[in-house]
């Protein structure tokens, strides 16, 4: 059953207030949200005001800048910077995407910086995946053949069956779809979620595959597959510009064409 | 550092709302106000059937403002979930499923829903 509120652990309250350094003229806020396993508090909202003529134009350069100058405990993962590692998901301003890719000016006001959505968290901006992997690992996310491959070379696909994956090799994992999912929200123990059914759907489009019937038989489940209700906040939200909706609802109609 | 304390990161408090996610809900909404609906319109039925006092205790609740407002509130979930069911079909065929075209169509929807509605009670009316 779907739960609409917070639990009382992670109810979110007031935390500290970083004031703008003297004489900064171009100041924006920044509202993040934070939490730390090492005390009992409940999570809480630290306010920083910096100076935009002294930072970068990601918010990632913001957050960056915070924990170089202003607060070093102040948590997140981040790596390449240029929106191919996925690490710095988060919901920034209401929405998820890549804090590297998210530049600041976008943000009409205060800039609010939460974690991925519906998520445990280990720490701050850092939530743990490790459900999700679990599910990226459950939908055999590889190349299942029966046939042996040619004694020569490579098993060829022509270029019309490669450009069957264009769209759905682009995805990095970042989980942004995934956690935008109310339907995931509510089921995501038991529905996969936008990120891993494109995944899926990945591996079922591809022409040397040779797994398909085992694969659908796996998504075909009231939940895995079926919670999908198109309500779109995946493809919205994909910073890659990607179409889960889209993948899904492909899958949907394999289940039904195997019908015959 | 146990992990059964993690909070669990805020989702519906902050999530800003979207066209399609919008239209998901008004979806599921007009659902339940169409089951909903269906109990008055069983209470019509047996209070027609029944006739005299019961019939007049339900043309005095339906002749009031929130009976009216609740008739038109459900011929509007009517027309509504009627043609976003179409837009449902469409996407079960894999149609309509760029952001772009599905907040046309979703546009679309609220529009024929609405200009439904005032045919219907403007038919209702003047007949």
């Amino acid at each position: 059953m779907a739960e609409f509120t917070l639990p009382k652990n992670s109810k979110v309250g007031t935390g500290k207030k970083h004031p703008a350094p003297a004489g900064a003229k171009n100041v924006k806020t920044f509202r993040v949200y934070r939490w730390s396993p090492d005390d009992d508090k409940n999570p809480a909202i630290d306010t920083f005001e910096i100076d935009m003529d002294d930072c970068g134009p990601m918010v990632l350069d913001a957050l960056i800048k915070i924990k170089n100058e202003v607060d070093s405990t102040v948590t997140f993962r981040r790596s390449c910077r240029e929106g191919i590692c996925g690490s710095c998901a988060m919901n920034i301003d209401g929405t998820n995407t890549l804090a590297c890719l998210k530049p600041i000016e976008d943000v009409k006001g205060d800039v609010k910086v939460y974690p991925l959505p519906h998520m445990p968290v280990i720490k701050d901006l850092v939530p743990d995946v490790s459900q999700i992997y679990a599910q990226l690992a459950s939908i055999e996310p590889w190349l299942k053949t029966v046939t042996p491959p040619p004694p020569d070379g490579e098993r060829l696909q022509s270029p019309d069956e490669r450009a069957k994956l264009d769209g759905l090799w682009e995805c990095i994992l970042c989980f942004c779809c995934s956690t935008s999912c109310p339907s995931y929200w509510w089921n995501g123990d038991r529905y996969l979620g936008p990120a891993i059914l494109l995944q899926a759907y990945r591996w079922l489009a591809d022409s040397r595959d040779e797994a398909k019937g085992e694969r659908l038989d796996a998504l075909e489940d009231p939940f895995r597959l079926y919670r999908c209700h198109t309500i779109m906040n995946c493809t919205k939200t994909c910073p890659k510009g990607l179409n889960p909706a889209k993948a899904i609802a492909e899958v949907k109609k394999m289940m039904v064409e195997r019908q015959g | 550092m146990a992990a059964d304390n993690r909070p669990l990161s805020p989702h519906l408090q902050i999530y800003r709302p979207q066209w399609t996610s919008f239209l998901s809900i008004l979806h599921r909404g007009t659902g339940i106000v169409l089951s909903i609906g269906i109990i008055y319109i069983a209470w019509w039925l047996t209070a027609a059937a029944t006739g005299g006092d019961y019939y007049e205790t339900f043309e005095w609740f339906a002749g009031s403002i929130i009976g009216n407002l609740f008739f038109m509130g459900f011929t509007f979930s009517l027309f509504y979930h009627l043609a976003n069911g179409i837009r449902h079909l469409a996407w079960d065929t894999g149609r309509n499923l760029e952001l772009e075209d599905a907040y046309k169509s979703g546009l679309l929807v609220v529009a024929s829903s609405g200009v439904l509605t005032a045919i219907a009670w403007i038919l209702a009316l003047v007949a």
